[in-house]
């Protein structure tokens, strides 16, 4: 089987012709001269997407898995998941680190790939303006499965840059647009890996890389250079695009890559540091929790959420504060400050990772292990989940519950004291939880209560 | 001939009308099923505007943005017509790309919109401004390095051409 034009054929464009002086419709076929365009290109900048968006959609629906959305109605934003839910699972408490790795590579690598997504976009441009407009139905569902595939992956791409910008501009909770639209999204993009990875593939195969980066300069202007996107699979033969005489070329093809290598390279450099304490940290120079650390000292490392910017006031976190802890058979126990430092301190040294992809380095946290606070409450032996309520009057986590594996990991505590002093109001003074590998969401500050049992 | 033509009667049917063969149809309704069950709760809220900013990112996209920097990069290849040699235009495209990527994806924050930032993180917002015009002038500032550099390069090679004996022409 053949892969060269097939079917009608267009005015032979070559070298020979004459440019074409006046084109004015990107319709019309002398419209797109870029010599840069053509399927190796395509490929290759697909060959990457493939990869790095698979990253990102695992690394979301684990995401999603960590929030625990099947144990509470507080920690579900999405409560008629379905069976997109299909997948979940308790989420671990071991490596401690993981949540931390997990968002850190979502939105690492999702800012990363921008411009190849770009630069993918730009490569097959010519063939949104191909006509007509469906050359059967057949061809009609593709491009309509196209428009979810490039609207999918820039409604994504936007919330999610927006998102980390703590820009809340999108029309909703973010939870719900970003879960849902990766799913639609998702869909779009098997279908498209299925209908076009065996091009790709025999395209790279054929021309190579070395010849591809190496020949001398730009492509000569022939015909399957110009293409703007892939020849149609040999089982689906395509009108063929038309594509104009190329322009003189400015920019080799290994210049292009390069350029938009530079590109993730910059962003990567600029934004990775922003998931380590220490002066890594000041690389990410335009992160949101880059650049350096809010103050200095055992309180000075990141805060999501400042005790001002959620109305936490002085005199709700004085003396007259207590933590009410209950759901056992022992009924309810209010405990000062001064009578839960009387408890058995216990110390873990575990990170804050937030879904926005900032994370610290472990910082040593002391305070009364949830399994203590359980046996207060009458569950000596295998405590159940537990319901954490904050002072917080606003938020989507004021409330959020812990399940079992996460109280009973020696490690999860009501934390009194961070790297040798007390919380600062913006770490959650007079108490907050800490869990491993949970999300930051999930460590309330400015604890209240806690109802062991009753999710 | 003819035997083999029965055989696949019901696939050839199928392309011609449908115009695409069998996997693509399946692969596409699954895709569709999927979208569509998600697609429903996605829209669930205010339905009409999400699926504005669903459609909207491609149009906006393919109709606004890649014309706006087209025609930049159209007016900037004008500009190094005059230029001996075209490929010169890099060392501004390059900086440019680079720079302009930076603002394309941080521009809330370096345009100093989002009003929740220092509130929430205790962080100063007023220094991605200043980082991105820094950042800027050092790409453009090293690009200009670089072609210098190059341009003195060729010079002494083009005078050490010269001193040799000429060759005919």
């Amino acid at each position: 089987m053949s892969c060269g034009p097939v079917g009608r054929q267009g005015p032979a464009y070559g070298r020979s012709m004459p440019r074409t002086p006046h084109v004015t419709s990107p319709v019309d076929p002398g419209f797109w001269r870029s010599p840069l365009r053509g399927p190796w290109l395509t490929s290759v900048l697909g060959a990457v997407l493939l990869v790095g968006i698979t990253v990102l959609f695992v690394t979301g629906l684990l995401s999603y898995a960590a929030y625990n959305p099947n144990l509470s109605p507080v920690n579900d934003k999405t409560p008629d998941k379905g069976l997109l839910g299909f997948y979940l699972f308790d989420w671990p408490t071991d490596p401690h680190w993981l949540y931390r790795l997990n968002q850190g590579l979502h939105v690492t690598v999702g800012i990363t790939l921008i411009p190849v997504l770009l630069a993918k976009l730009w490569s097959v441009l010519p063939k949104l303006f191909t006509l007509p407009p469906a050359r059967s139905a057949g061809h009609a569902l593709e491009r309509l499965s196209l428009l979810l595939l490039v609207g999918g992956a820039l409604f994504e791409f936007v919330t999610g840059v927006l998102n980390v910008q703590l820009e809340y501009l999108f029309p909703g909770s973010f939870y719900p647009l970003h879960f849902y639209g990766a799913w639609v999204f998702f869909g779009a993009f098997a279908a498209h890996v299925v209908l076009r990875l065996p091009q790709a593939v025999r395209v790279l195969r054929q021309r190579g890389w070395r010849e591809q980066l190496r020949g001398p300069g730009p492509e000569p202007a022939d015909e399957a250079g110009l293409v703007a996107a892939a020849p149609a699979a040999p089982a689906a033969p395509a009108a063929p695009v038309r594509v104009g005489a190329p322009a003189a070329p400015t920019v080799s093809r290994r210049g292009a890559l390069g350029m938009v290598g530079a590109g993730s390279a910059l962003l990567f450099v600029t934004a990775a540091g922003q998931t380590v304490d220490g002066p890594l940290r000041r690389t990410a120079l335009f992160a949101p929790h880059g650049g350096g650390d809010p103050g200095s000292g055992p309180n000075g490392f990141q805060i999501n959420k400042t005790a001002a910017k959620v109305g936490i006031e002085p005199r709700e976190t004085g003396e007259l504060w207590r933590l009410v802890v209950g759901g056992g058979p022992r009924g309810e126990v209010k405990l000062s400050r001064t009578e839960l430092l009387q408890l058995r301190q216990h110390s873990a040294a575990l990170p804050i990772a937030c879904v926005e992809g900032w994370s610290t380095s472990d910082q040593w946290w002391r305070g009364v292990r949830l399994r203590d606070l359980a046996a207060l409450a009458g569950f000596d032996e295998d405590p159940p989940g537990v319901l954490v309520e904050s002072l917080q009057r606003h938020g989507a986590f004021r409330k959020a519950a812990l399940r079992d594996n996460q109280v009973r990991d020696p490690r999860s505590l009501l934390v009194l004291h961070v790297n040798g002093e007390e919380l600062s109001p913006d770490h959650g003074y007079p108490a907050r939880i800490i869990v491993p590998a949970a999300p930051g969401v999930l460590n309330t500050k400015w604890v209240s209560r806690l109802t062991f049992g009753e999710l | 001939m003819s035997g083999r033509t029965q055989a696949i009667r019901p696939m050839g049917r199928l392309r011609r009308w449908y115009g695409e063969g069998p996997l693509q149809l399946l692969v596409l309704l699954a895709s569709f099923a999927l979208a569509g069950y998600a697609g429903v709760r996605l829209l669930d809220g205010d339905g009409l505007l999400i699926a504005v900013w669903f459609a909207g990112a491609a149009l906006v996209h393919d109709l606004l943005f890649v014309p706006a920097y087209a025609l930049v990069d159209r007016a900037l290849r004008t500009a190094a017509g005059r230029l001996e040699r075209k490929e010169w235009i890099n060392f501004v495209r390059v900086p440019a790309f680079l720079s302009g990527l930076l603002l394309l994806v941080w521009f809330p924050l370096v345009t100093g919109q989002v009003e929740r930032y220092e509130a929430a993180t205790a962080l100063p917002a007023g220094v991605f401004l200043v980082r991105w015009l820094t950042v800027t002038g050092a790409l453009f500032a090293g690009a200009a390095v670089c072609g210098v550099t190059l341009l003195q390069v060729r010079r002494v090679r083009r005078s050490a051409r010269k001193q040799r004996p000429p060759v005919v022409h």
